[in-house]
């Protein structure tokens, strides 16, 4: 998903929270873009084709699971188990990753908006600069760059590059969430006398929160699929235990089928997470 | 109560076409207890000196003081001064992930570090003078334009405020909702509020107003009792405008 999509639908959200009056004068402007994304990722009950699809690729995943594991119990039974005991360190790395991730956004988002230009200017260049490097590169970059100067862990380094990398984007997700906020409620509360901080703390932040969370949802799964990258740190994730075991056995295609399918079952589980809680904000807001 | 001066005030706008005379050379004063009501058509310059009192809006030149205190003076404290004047919006910008309670203590607790308990009780009191105590618990975007104004109006008077600005306060509002709203708005000034308001009601600036003044293209044109105001204004503009919307 492109940074335009994750603005347009932050504004779209927004937009439908705080529609208290509409002002008559305004032209009606009728819209002829085309949106050019890779398409709807998380399937709703009002999108009946995704949401088909969706049902279509999860069960078709989960069947292939079950017929290869119980009419083929040898290899698979055995590849599933391996790969299996990889997840642990994907959502570990996932999960600090993306802790990380938010918090180095909510900066970079904060200092983005911020009225002094050299923060701007710093949060800036860090956006453009982690964009304009392949995730690999990075990972392996700060692996070795680090490494260099002193002993760094696998596990850390990853989580430290995943968390820098992902912040980037992150930081643009919370930026066009706060400017998703209409101007009138900084207004109100700069009237009431509030600081710029105090009516970031108590007014802006809280309502970007509940804007950007299924953004941060849609983060959360590419992590998830990013962070097979992290295999080449030798960290031992889902991927990594899979091409040990080719090494082993040489049975490439028997442990690559598996191994796409876990990613496959977990991504879809949490695409439909991430469908509910958006649904839920919905009823809620 | 307070005395709102301004004086000479020019507000510029830089636009891709160029630079936008919202306000030129503007002089007014709003004495202790008056109510002023700014007229105009849209685009001649009537919120944008509103904004300005308060400091949401930069002056380019001049100076206001309340109560003798220069706003843009560098000793201000500017929150000081927004502190003690309060505004009222068109759009209400009420804070819809508080609730109507919430919205109205929030600023007293955090701004002027009032104690919780004295804060809520003060929140109920404005409730019931706008006629909405029993909606405290409620979040606004569950309320009618109507209602949230009102608690918008109560929001604002939490902070013991010496003066009130309202932009359009009913102009985002149904036809039947809008005199709720008036109602409150002339009962603050029967109380003595100093009040400066930017308005489409006549009804109000006829039946609450101390004076009444005509502003177009950035500049005032006409300033008046009600009376004379609607009755024989001097100026052609002034008479032009009022014949368009009475």
């Amino acid at each position: 998903m492109d940074s335009k999509e994750i603005n347009e639908r932050i504004k779209a959200e927004a937009i439908r929270q705080h529609t208290i009056s509409v002002d008559p004068n305004a032209t009606k402007t009728e819209s002829t873009t085309i949106n050019m994304t890779d398409g709807v990722l998380i399937p709703k009950k009002g999108e009946k084709h995704v949401f088909t699809s969706w049902r279509l690729t999860f069960f078709g995943a989960l069947i292939l699971s079950a017929v290869l594991i119980i009419f083929f119990p040898d290899p698979y039974r055995l590849i599933f188990l391996t790969c299996l005991r990889g997840a642990p360190v994907t959502f570990e790395v996932t999960i600090f990753s993306i802790i990380g991730a938010v918090i180095i956004g909510t900066f970079t988002g904060l200092g983005s908006v911020s009225k002094r230009r050299w923060i701007n200017m710093i949060c800036g260049v860090y956006v453009e600069l982690i964009r304009g490097i392949p995730l690999l590169v990075q990972l392996i970059f700060i692996y070795y760059a680090v490494g260099s100067l002193f002993h760094v862990e696998g596990m850390i380094a990853a989580i430290f590059s995943l968390s820098v990398c992902f912040g980037a984007y992150m930081g643009e997700i919370v930026r066009a969430g706060i400017q998703a906020i209409p101007k009138g409620q900084m207004e109100a509360a700069i009237a009431l006398g509030m600081s710029r901080a105090q009516a970031f703390r108590y007014i802006i932040l809280p309502q970007t929160i509940k804007v950007i969370l299924p953004a941060i949802g849609n983060e959360f799964i590419s992590m998830l699929k990013d962070s097979s990258l992290v295999s080449v740190l030798s960290l031992e994730d889902i991927l990594r235990c899979g091409r040990m075991y080719i090494s082993r056995t040489f049975l490439s295609l028997e442990t690559m089928l598996v191994v796409a399918l876990i990613y496959l079952i977990i991504t879809l589980v949490l695409s439909r997470l991430v469908g509910l809680l958006e649904e839920r904000l919905h009823k809620n807001g | 109560m307070a005395k709102i001066e301004i004086q000479n005030l020019s507000k510029d706008f830089d636009t891709p076409n160029g630079i936008l005379h919202a306000v030129k050379n503007t002089s007014l004063t709003v004495n202790d207890g008056e109510v002023v009501v700014i007229i105009g058509p849209s685009g001649s310059g009537k919120s944008t000196m509103l904004r300005c009192v308060n400091g949401l809006e930069t002056p380019t030149s001049g100076h206001i003081l309340i109560d003798g205190v220069d706003t843009s003076a560098a000793s201000t404290d500017i929150r000081k001064i927004r502190e003690e004047v309060g505004m009222v919006f068109q759009s209400f910008n009420l804070f819809p992930h508080l609730t109507v309670l919430d919205n109205i203590t929030l600023a007293p607790i955090k701004v002027k570090k009032m104690k919780k308990e004295e804060a809520e009780k003060l929140a109920r009191e404005l409730l019931k003078r706008v006629g909405l105590e029993e909606k405290a618990d409620v979040h606004p975007p569950q309320l009618s334009g109507g209602q949230q104004q009102r608690v918008a109006i109560a929001r604002a008077l939490a902070m013991n405020p010496k003066a009130m600005l309202f932009d359009e306060p009913t102009s985002a509002l149904d036809p039947e909702m809008i005199k709720e709203v008036l109602d409150v708005m002339l009962s603050l000034a029967k109380d003595g509020m100093t009040m400066l308001l930017v308005t489409h009601e006549m009804g109000f600036a006829r039946a609450a107003a101390d004076k009444v003044v005509f502003m177009d293209k950035g500049e005032i044109i006409e300033v008046g009792t009600p009376e004379k105001m609607f009755s024989n204004p001097e100026s052609e503009r002034t008479q032009d405008f009022l014949n368009h919307i009475l």
